[in-house]
C-alpha cells in the first residue's frame, strides 16, 4: 500500500463516493464496491450527506454548481486516505477537473488537488493502489448464473482520463467460470454522455445500438462495465431491442453479487433472485457485505 | 455557404435516416482508423514528434506578429505579394481584385478549407468568373453543389453511383458520354476533363498547408497532384491562407509532417508536398509569373488572444473526425458549415458565432478519442466545454435542458432535501417497474425513451438501505 | 513598430488590411513595443539556428531502405550501374509498358550525361500536353520515405514532374540521404537562392475521394521509375 503515512498496521481509510447513479440505481454497485474494498483490506466508510460529483453541471457549463458541489466533496472526503468511486466517470471528474473549477482561488485549488491525487477508480484502486497480494484475495468470486462468456466495455472518462483498461479485466480474469471475450470497438462511446443521451436522442440512439451490436457479435452473455451511465443506457437500448443480453457492473461480478442484470425484473421471472427483498423492490438482495 | 448548424438536430435526424450515408461512413471509419493506426504503431518516436510539434507550434503562436511580418518580408523579397484579409468579405474582395488585374476568366482551385470558409466560389463566380475545384472530392461536391463532408476526402458521402450520374449530367455538353462505373474510369474521366481546364486557366488558387517564415514559402500537402498543376500551369497563382498557418523554418516543417499524413490517411508521407516560394524566376521555363499570398485573420487573432488559442495548432489532418462518434453517425452535413466532427464544433462556434451554432459543442459525449489522437495535442474536449460555458453564461441551450439541470443543481447542493425526494422517486419507480424491470415511456424522460428503454432503479437508495443496515456510523 | 520590416506590398492592399490584421495579432499575443527588436532578433537566430527535432532513425543501408519504401508507394525501382547505361534503362522500362520512344528530358547535369541511342526521339524543354514520358533529374532522394525530390529551374522544369502520364525519375546514389532535413541542407549548401518549387514526390499521383478506395493516377503521373544510378 502505497501513499499513506499511517502505520503499517493501520488499514487505509476509504472514504467510498458512491455517486448518484449508483445511490439512485443501483445500491447492488454500492454494495459490491464495498464488499470488495474490505476484502482488500481497507476500512471503508460512506460519508452521510454526499450526492452528485457536479459532473453534469460542469460538463454543461455551469461552473458555480459544480464549484458548490466540489466544495461539499472536498469537505467531506478529505479527511480519508482515498476517495474511491465505482465510476470512472465520477472519480475522473474529481481526479481531473477539481482543481480547475478553483483557478482563481489558491486555498480551495489547494485542497481540490490534494483530494484529487488522492482519487480512484474502483477497479484502478484495487489493482495500482491496493496491489497484487490484494488482488490475489479478490480472486474465486464466481460467475452470474447463467453467464459463461462476458465482454467489457470501456466507459471514456475511465480509459481515458485515468488510464482504466487493464485493471479491470485483470481482475475478471480471476472470476471463476468467466471467460471475458473482447468486443469490436470496445472503446468507443455507447452514446450516454451525460445529458447529450436526452438532448440527443437520435444521435445517441445510432451509437448505442451500435454498442449493442457489438456486444451481441461478441457472443456475449452479459456485458460488464465501470459505470452505472453506460450500463443504463446499454441495457436500455438492449430491452428496446428485445435482446436477451445480461447487464452488470464489473465490481457486482468481481465481488460475486452479479444476481438481478440492469433492466431486469425484481419479480416474477425466472433466473433472477430476489432473496431477501422485503422492502423497496430487490435493493435488500443479495449477499451483505462480510466485515 | 451560410452556416446552418443551428439546425444541426434536424440535419442529424436527416443523415441517420440515410442509408447509403451509413454505408459510406463506416467505410471510411474502417479505412481511416486502421490505417492511422498502421502507421503510428509504425513509428516509436511519434508521441516525441507530436510534443515537439506542439512545442513548436506554441512558440510560434506567442510570436505570431512577428513570424507573419517575416514571411511576409520573404515573400516580397522573392517577387511575391502579400495581402491581409480581416475577414471574410475582405478575403473575397482581395482575390476578386487580384484575378481582375490579371484580366482572369477562368480560375482552377486546389483544395482550401480556409477558401470554403469564406466562400470563395460563390464570390469569384458573381465576379464572373468560372471557377473549377480541381481535386476530384472538391470537383465532385461542386457539381453536386454540395459542401465538404470532410475536411480531407471532400465527398465522402457519395456513392460511385451518385458519382457517374453526376459526371454523365455535367459532361455531356462537352460531347462525352456517361462514364463507366469503374473506379478507375471515373478517375480517369475527371482526369480527362480537368486536364482542359488547368491548361486554359488563368489563375490557379491554392490554400496552404504550411506558411514558413524562413523563407516565405507556401507548402501544399496533396495525393492528386491537383495542387501542383494550379500551382504551376497558370499565369498567377494565388495561396489563399489562415494567418495561423506559418512555421518559423524547414526544420519545423519537417517535424510536422511527420504527423500529417500519417494522422490523416496513414501514409507516410502524401504523394506531393510542395513547396512554393515567389514567382517563376527569370530563366525558369514554367510556372506563374505572379505570386499571391492572402493571409486570412476571419476571427483567428480573436481565438489567438483568449482560452481557445490552442486550436490554432489544428493543421487539418481530419483524424479528430474519423475517431468521433458522432461524426460517425451523422457524418458531415449534419454540422451546417465547412468544419465538422470536433475540430469543427470548435472552430465553427468560434468563427460564425456561438449564437449560431450553440448546439455543435452541446453535441458531444466529451468521450475523448479526439484529443487522444489529434497530431497536435489539442484538448478538443476541454474546448467544447469552455464553448458550453459561455453559452451557458448567455442563456443559449432549450429550455427543458436548462430546467432539469438546474433542478438537478438545486437538489444536489441540499443533501437534507436530496435524500428524502431521491428517497421517495426510487422507492416509486422501482415498485412501478418491479415486474417488467424497465420502462418504455416516462414522463418529462422522453428524450431518454425516445430510443431506449429506462431500466427500473432497485427501489431503496444505496445510502439509505446503507444505513438502514446499521453501517451508519462509518 | 517598425512600418513593415520589409515593406507591406506596394500600393495593392486596401489599406489598413495589414495594419487590422498584425494590429489584432500583436494585440492578442500582448507584444510589448518595447520588446519587440529584442524578439525578432530571437525570432532569427531560431530560424538561423536550424535546429533538428526528432527523427526517427534509418539505420542501415540507405539504398536498401529507400527501395523498399518506392516500393510501398507504388513507384518502382531499379539500380542502374552508371550513366552510361541509364538509356538502356529507360529503353527496357518503356517497352515493358508498351511506350514508344519519345520523351522529353530535364537538362540538369546528371541527364545531359546521358547518351541517348538513336531510337529515342528526345525533347528538352517544359512539359506539353501531349508528351508521355518525361525524364527527369532528382535533386535527392531520401531513404527515410521513399521520396523523390526536384528542385525547379531553368534545367529543371517542374511541369515535366506533372504533365506526362509516366514520369522516370534519375537519381544520382550520393544524393541519396537519410531523412527530410538532409534535402534542406543540401539545398541551402548548394544554390544560393531558393528555387520557385521544390518537389518533394513521394510515389506516383493517387485518389481515395471515390468510397475511399485508392485510385493511382488522378492528375499528376500515373507511373513513377526511379533509376538509381552509380556515378
Ligand atoms: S483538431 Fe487535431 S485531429 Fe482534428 S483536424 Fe485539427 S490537428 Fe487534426
Amino acid at each position: 500500500m502505497e501513499g499513506t503515512s499511517r502505520a503499517r498496521a493501520a488499514p487505509p481509510r476509504v472514504g467510498l463516493f458512491v455517486t448518484c447513479l449508483v445511490d439512485l440505481y443501483r445500491p447492488s454497485t454500492g454494495f459490491a464496491a464495498v464488499h470488495l474494498l474490505e476484502a482488500a483490506g481497507c476500512e471503508v466508510a460512506v460519508p452521510r450527506g454526499q450526492t452528485c460529483c457536479g459532473q453534469p453541471a460542469f460538463n454543461s457549463g455551469d461552473a458555480g454548481t459544480a464549484r458548490a458541489l466540489a466544495r461539499s466533496i472536498i469537505d467531506r472526503f478529505e479527511g480519508f486516505d482515498y476517495l474511491v468511486a465505482p465510476s470512472g466517470s465520477c472519480a475522473g471528474m474529481i481526479r481531473r477537473h477539481l482543481p480547475e473549477l478553483f483557478a482563481g482561488d489558491a486555498g480551495w485549488r489547494e485542497r481540490a488537488e490534494g483530494l484529487a491525487d488522492r482519487t480512484w477508480e474502483l477497479t484502478s484502486f484495487l489493482v495500482d493502489v491496493c496491489g497484487a497480494p490484494a488482488a490475489e484475495r479478490l480472486r474465486g468470486a464466481e460467475a452470474p448464473r447463467g453467464v459463461r462468456r462476458a465482454t467489457y466495455h470501456d466507459s471514456c472518462s475511465g480509459l481515458r482520463e485515468l488510464g482504466v483498461r487493464e485493471q479491470p479485466r485483470r481482475l475478471l480474469a480471476g472470476v471463476a467460470g468467466l471467460d471475458l471475450v473482447e468486443m469490436p470497438d470496445a472503446e468507443v462511446c455507447c452514446g450516454f454522455g451525460g445529458t447529450f443521451c436526452v438532448k440527443y436522442p437520435g444521435v445517441s440512439g445510432r451509437m448505442v445500438s451500435e454498442k449493442v451490436e457489438n456486444i451481441a457479435a461478441a457472443g456475449a452473455e452479459a456485458v460488464l462495465a465501470g459505470d452505472v451511465g453506460c450500463l443504463l443506457n446499454i441495457a436500455g437500448r438492449m430491452r428496446r431491442e428485445g435482446r436477451a443480453g445480461r447487464v452488470f457492473h464489473v465490481a457486482e461480478v468481481l465481488a460475486g453479487m452479479a444476481d438481478r442484470g440492469i433492466g431486469e425484473p425484481a419479480v416474477g421471472s425466472p433466473g433472477t433472485t430476489a432473496a431477501g427483498g422485503g422492502s423497496g423492490g430487490g435493493s435488500g438482495r443479495g449477499r451483505a457485505p462480510e466485515r | 455557404m451560410i452556416p446552418e448548424s443551428h439546425r444541426f438536430p434536424d440535419r442529424a435526424g436527416l443523415a441517420l435516416a440515410d442509408e447509403g450515408l451509413r454505408l459510406a461512413l463506416d467505410r471510411a471509419r474502417q479505412g481511416f482508423i486502421g490505417n492511422r493506426r498502421k502507421a503510428v504503431d509504425a513509428l516509436p518516436e511519434f508521441p516525441a514528434l507530436r510534443e515537439a510539434a506542439r512545442r513548436i507550434k506554441d512558440h510560434t503562436l506567442s510570436n505570431l506578429d512577428l513570424y507573419l511580418e517575416r514571411f511576409e518580408s520573404q515573400v516580397t523579397a522573392s517577387g511575391g505579394q502579400v495581402h491581409w484579409a480581416a475577414d471574410a468579405p475582405a478575403a473575397r474582395a482581395r482575390i476578386i481584385d487580384i484575378c481582375r488585374e490579371a484580366g482572369a476568366r477562368t480560375v482552377t482551385k486546389g483544395k482550401s478549407m480556409v477558401g470554403e470558409e469564406v466562400a470563395l466560389n460563390e464570390a469569384l463566380e458573381e465576379a464572373g468568373l468560372e471557377v473549377v475545384e480541381t481535386d476530384l472530392g472538391e470537383y465532385i461536391i461542386q457539381l453536386a453543389d454540395e459542401t465538404p463532408s470532410h475536411i480531407v476526402a471532400p465527398a465522402i458521402h457519395k456513392t460511385r453511383e451518385e458519382i457517374r450520374d453526376l459526371f454523365a449530367k455535367h459532361h455531356a455538353p462537352l460531347g462525352l458520354g456517361p462514364p463507366g462505373l469503374g473506379n478507375a474510369e471515373l478517375v480517369a474521366r475527371a482526369r480527362e476533363v480537368l486536364r482542359r481546364d488547368f491548361l486554359r486557366a488563368d489563375v490557379g488558387i491554392t490554400g496552404a498547408n504550411f506558411l514558413i517564415a524562413e523563407s516565405g514559402s507556401t507548402v501544399i500537402v496533396t495525393n492528386e497532384g491537383n495542387g501542383d498543376l494550379s500551382n504551376t500551369l497558370p499565369r498567377v497563382h494565388i495561396v489563399i491562407a489562415g494567418i495561423e498557418k506559418v512555421l518559423p523554418g524547414y526544420e519545423d516543417l519537417c517535424t510536422v509532417l511527420r504527423l500529417l499524413a500519417r494522422s490523416a490517411t496513414g501514409q507516410e508521407m502524401s504523394v506531393y508536398t510542395t513547396v512554393s516560394t515567389g514567382p517563376r524566376r527569370s530563366a525558369d521555363l514554367d510556372g506563374p509569373e505572379e505570386f499571391h499570398v492572402v493571409l486570412v485573420d476571419n476571427g483567428r487573432s480573436g481565438m489567438l488572444g483568449g482560452e481557445f488559442r490552442e486550436m490554432l495548432r489544428c493543421i487539418r489532418c481530419g483524424a479528430c473526425l474519423n475517431h468521433c462518434p458522432v461524426y460517425h453517425a451523422v457524418g458531415g452535413h449534419a454540422y451546417g458549415w465547412v468544419y465538422t466532427g470536433p475540430m469543427g464544433s470548435v472552430l465553427t462556434p468560434l468563427i460564425v458565432g456561438l449564437d449560431r451554432a450553440h448546439h455543435l459543442p452541446n453535441a458531444c459525449t466529451l468521450n475523448g478519442r479526439c484529443e487522444q489522437v489529434c497530431p497536435m495535442s489539442i484538448p478538443l474536449p476541454s474546448m467544447l466545454r469552455k464553448l458550453r460555458a459561455r453559452g451557458f453564461e448567455r442563456g443559449l441551450g432549450t429550455r427543458t435542458s436548462r430546467l432539469g439541470l438546474a433542478m438537478w443543481g438545486f437538489l444536489a447542493r441540499r443533501p437534507a432535501l436530496y435524500r428524502p425526494v431521491a428517497g421517495a422517486a426510487m422507492g416509486v419507480m422501482g415498485w412501478l417497474g418491479r415486474r417488467r424491470g424497465a420502462f418504455r415511456r416516462v414522463p418529462l424522460a422522453g428524450g431518454w425513451t425516445a430510443v431506449r428503454d429506462l431500466p427500473a432503479p432497485e427501489g431503496e437508495t444505496f445510502q439509505r438501505a446503507w444505513r438502514r443496515r446499521g453501517s451508519g456510523g462509518r | 513598430m517598425s512600418a513593415g520590416s520589409g515593406g507591406a506590398p506596394a500600393g495593392s492592399a486596401p489599406a489598413g488590411g495589414r495594419d487590422r490584421v498584425l494590429g489584432a495579432v500583436r494585440a492578442a499575443v500582448r507584444r510589448d513595443p518595447a520588446e519587440a527588436a529584442v524578439r525578432r532578433a530571437e525570432i532569427e537566430a531560431r530560424i538561423a539556428a536550424r535546429e533538428v527535432h526528432v527523427r526517427p532513425p534509418v539505420e542501415g543501408d540507405l539504398t536498401a531502405r529507400f527501395a523498399e519504401k518506392v516500393a510501398l508507394v507504388a513507384s518502382t525501382f531499379a539500380p542502374v550501374k552508371g550513366v552510361d547505361r541509364v538509356s538502356k534503362a529507360v529503353a527496357d522500362y518503356l517497352d515493358e509498358h508498351g511506350l514508344g520512344r519519345e520523351i522529353v528530358v530535364t537538362t540538369d547535369p546528371l541527364v545531359e550525361q546521358v547518351r541517348w541511342s538513336n531510337e529515342f526521339a528526345v525533347a528538352r524543354r517544359a512539359a506539353d500536353p501531349d508528351d508521355r514520358v518525361s525524364v527527369t533529374g532528382a535533386f535527392a532522394g531520401i531513404a527515410e520515405t521513399g521520396t523523390l525530390v526536384f528542385v525547379s529551374d531553368r534545367r529543371t522544369p517542374t511541369t515535366l514532374n506533372f504533365l506526362p502520364e509516366t514520369h522516370v525519375a534519375v537519381l544520382a546514389r550520393d544524393r541519396l540521404v537519410p531523412h527530410l532535413e538532409d534535402v534542406w541542407e543540401r539545398l541551402r549548401d548548394e544554390r544560393a537562392d531558393s528555387p520557385r518549387t521544390v518537389n518533394f514526390i513521394t510515389g506516383p499521383s493517387r485518389t481515395g475521394d471515390i468510397e475511399l478506395q485508392l485510385e493511382i493516377g488522378a492528375h499528376g503521373p500515373r507511373r513513377l521509375h526511379v533509376l538509381l544510378v552509380d556515378v
